[in-house]
């Protein structure tokens, strides 16, 4: 009778062991963040054969931007920043002025990209971002100015009438041959 | 009398708990090991560069990943320093992505597979040739959705 009280008196009481166990492994699994992908979405056109000749478009609708194989930028025969690219390229769609030499109306507005097979992909994807980040910037704009609030919040037939206003195309040429070490 | 007295039943009925947090941990531990982040090894270097207009990738069943950068050290004394293309865990050629594609469609149902997107996870440092040769391969086999893989700008 003696010993076995005893006994249980050496016993140190690990029932909340459980609980700390517990604790532990929902505090990490709370402040555990599985790495996440992002990244640019990009549709891309179908396959053809044939090349679209974009020549054969109103030349004051195409917004070309070349880039080369030592990252400069050409934008619309003139050698140009990145820095500037967006605002730039905000100016041309929208055609605030109603230049003779910008688009007619954003609808009608064409990015075409180009760049050579030695462009870096950094410089390349940065070009992009930019093009898409005037186009989010205009976007947003217009869904001000008509819905009182930023596209990201408009509904699903706002968002479609802004998409309608200011489409999003940017056309992207096959590379040139020049400046790949391959 | 002290046969008595011992009261076998009433003392001790209660099932010891103490193990509990051992099969806890145990089971913590075994989630630790086994749990894989990364299902593919990366035979190619690649650091992504950074943008601002992200799109987080959900549903991670309709992503397929194309790496491409340059080779590892280890595979470098094998395949050089140029850029090189990698799906699933294994070095591979343009010829090599619309079987891969076609592996990765085959596994999703139907009417999930216009939302199949192709995440490509190339190295900043890479030319633009080998990214354009990938894009055409896609554009081929019809994977017309992809999402250029990239970090948030600060």
């Amino acid at each position: 009778m003696g010993s076995s009280r005893d006994r249980m008196k050496n016993e140190i009481n690990a029932g909340s062991m459980a609980d700390i166990a517990f604790l532990l492994l929902i505090f990490f699994l709370v402040t555990t963040t599985i790495a996440e992908d992002t990244g640019v979405l990009v549709k891309l056109p179908p396959y053809s054969e044939e090349e679209v000749e974009i020549t054969k478009m109103n030349t004051r609708n195409v917004y070309s931007v070349l880039v080369n194989a030592d990252d400069q930028l050409l934008v619309r025969g003139e050698l140009a920043e990145l820095d500037d690219l967006r605002s730039n390229a905000k100016e041309f769609i929208m055609n605030p002025q109603k230049l003779e030499n910008m688009a007619i109306e954003p609808k009608k507005a064409i990015v075409s990209l180009k760049n050579d097979r030695g462009t870096k992909y950094a410089v390349y994807l940065e070009v992009y971002n930019e093009l898409k980040a005037a186009y989010r910037e205009l976007r947003d704009e217009y869904a001000e100015k008509n819905f009182g609030k930023v596209y990201e919040y408009c509904s699903s037939e706002e968002r479609a009438q802004t998409r309608a206003a200011i489409p999003l195309i940017i056309s992207e040429a096959e590379p040139t041959n020049f400046g790949d070490e391959g | 009398m002290s046969k008595f007295q011992k009261k076998r039943g009433k003392a001790s009925p209660e099932v010891s708990t103490a193990s509990l947090p051992d099969i806890i941990f145990m089971l913590l531990f075994f989630f630790m090991v086994t749990t894989v982040l990364r299902d593919s090894e990366m035979k190619v270097e690649v650091t992504t560069p950074r943008a601002t207009e992200l799109t987080k990738l959900e549903k991670k069943s309709l992503v397929n990943y194309i790496f491409i950068g340059k080779p590892v050290d280890k595979f470098q004394k094998e395949y050089g320093t140029k850029a090189r293309i990698q799906l699933g865990d294994k070095f591979a050629g343009m010829s090599d992505i619309p079987l891969f594609l076609e592996r990765h469609r085959s596994k999703i149902p139907e009417s999930q597979h216009g939302g199949i997107k192709s995440s490509l996870k190339i190295d900043s440092d890479v030319t633009m040739g080998i990214v354009a040769d990938t894009k055409t391969a896609l554009r081929k086999a019809g994977q017309l959705l992809i999402n250029y893989s990239a970090k948030k700008k600060d």
